[in-house]
């Protein structure tokens, strides 16, 4: 019996052991092929969510179901926490002490935050990559009263790029309807030479930023929290005072694949190729969503669209054939929403070769991304979409 | 520029097939981590690199001791100042 084994029930891994096991279906049925899932705590969470509970409407029990329930019948689960990988052995280790092995390995163990990395980042500064952060943010935001906020990224690369200006936005547009704006100033800190990494998307949005109000500080990495004095300051020398401050958390990969010598501390990113999705040209090793060293955004659209092409190179490797069809190589392909406030938003669609064209902002694509999101549970994870 | 301009290299950070702004924030932890007087060499074949590095360095209040054209990669060699 061939074995294949996905690290992870995020949005890549149940879309990918979903798609082999349909791609596999007969073997499947005679017992020939098993796919597993093992996943830490059960629960698949909808993380693009988060950003919606600070910014109001949401709420953590509905970004939540049990992964059991997003999985087909014929793929199998075990929650347990993955403890090691034996590349060399081709066998994972689980904290309950049993080990599993594999014949084909698809690691979607995504990203983590680590606010401690910057010091006081955990007292003093919000964020929204928890459902709890986003919830302690809404409170904060609900209790500000007027003064200065500072938005701004402690740390490249980190999931869902556009979410800080998004949250930028947002809450501009919020602190103008509950007349706060006149006794606000905003700032926006980008760690690059402009306000977003793809150059399109900056053009877009640094006007954005300038209609808004907005002040923009591009080459702001932030180095320290001072909280006394209630200062960010960055390694680049310039310092804000703030009254609310809004920080990306540094984030890394997996603790267990830079263990296991697959990738490279302190980032923990998989080397991965860009068309195959093979780890370190490993024949049967794949990587997809956040854990990859990919030069694309880490977001759930990402893995979304990696995992067909995950799904049908596995599938090919165990019925001995070339991969083939139209998900044969990955291409870079990324869609997602883009919140402007005000009820407007735009859409970035992009691949390798074909950099975003960003629509002129309006109601439809903010429209879009709320149906998305409510639709999700019915759509991504199934393969619906 | 030659390579008559280049002083001892403390650190060469290969961030060859990393694209914008890969290499930049490789830049940035390298000189995070390292000392005053660091001489930090950059390989970059991502084109926006030699513009985006020597605009941050500016910025940041270090040295850029050039930009080298090394054929298929550019080497930015920098050096740490504070």
């Amino acid at each position: 019996m061939k074995r294949v084994l996905v690290l992870g029930g995020g949005v890549g891994g149940t879309l990918a052991a979903n798609l082999i096991s349909r791609k596999l279906k007969k073997q499947v049925a005679r017992g020939d092929v098993k796919v597993t899932v093992v996943d830490a705590t059960g629960q698949h969470i909808y993380q693009p969510g988060f950003m919606y509970i600070a910014m109001g409407g949401e709420s953590a029990q509905h970004l939540q179901r049990p992964e059991r329930s997003l999985l087909d019948d014929e793929v199998s689960m075990v929650v347990a926490t993955a403890t090691g990988i034996d590349v060399e052995g081709s066998s994972v280790e689980l904290d309950n002490g049993d080990r599993l092995h594999y014949d084909q390995l698809v690691i979607a163990t995504g990203s983590r935050i680590l606010p401690e990395r910057i010091e006081h980042f955990a007292e003093e500064a919000h964020h929204f990559y928890s459902a709890a952060a986003a919830l302690k943010l809404r409170k904060a935001l609900d209790a500000f009263t007027g003064g200065t906020i500072v938005v701004g990224i402690a740390g490249m690369p980190y999931k869902c790029p556009p979410a800080p200006l998004e949250v930028s936005f947002l809450i501009e547009s919020e602190l103008r309807d509950r007349g706060l704006r006149e006794k606000t100033h905003m700032h926006y800190c980008s760690p690059i030479g402009r306000a977003f990494t793809i150059e399109s998307v900056s053009e877009m949005a640094t006007p954005i930023l300038a209609e808004k109000g907005i002040e923009l500080h591009t080459f702001f990495n932030v180095d320290e929290i001072d909280p006394a004095a209630r200062l960010v300051k960055s390694l680049e020398g310039e310092e804000l005072a703030y009254d609310l401050l809004i920080l990306v958390p540094p984030h890394a990969g997996a603790q267990l694949v830079i263990d296991a010598g697959l990738a490279p501390a302190p980032g923990g990113w998989l080397p991965t190729d860009r068309h195959t999705l093979k780890v370190g040209k490993r024949n049967n090793v794949f990587a997809l969503g956040d854990a990859t060293d990919l030069p694309l955004s880490k977001a759930g659209s990402t893995a979304h669209f990696e995992a067909p092409v995950v799904a049908e190179q596995v599938a090919a490797n165990i019925l001995g054939r070339t991969p083939a069809g139209k998900h044969a190589s990955y291409e870079g392909r990324v869609m997602c929403f883009f919140e402007v406030g005000d009820g407007k938003g735009t859409l970035l669609q992009f691949d390798y070769d074909h950099p975003p064209k960003p629509p002129k902002p309006g109601k439809v694509w903010h429209l879009g991304k709320i149906v998305f999101n409510k639709t999700y549970w019915n759509t991504v994870p199934k393969g619906r979409v | 520029m030659t390579d008559t301009a280049t002083p001892a290299v403390t650190r060469t950070i290969d961030a060859r097939g990393s694209f914008c702004p890969g290499p930049l924030m490789e830049l940035i932890r390298g000189i995070k981590e390292g000392q005053v007087g660091d001489v930090l060499a950059v390989l970059s074949n991502d084109k926006g690199s030699k513009t985006d590095i020597p605009k941050w360095v500016e910025k940041a209040g270090h040295r850029l001791i050039g930009v080298f054209d090394r054929g298929d990669y550019d080497e930015i060699v920098v050096e740490k100042l504070r």
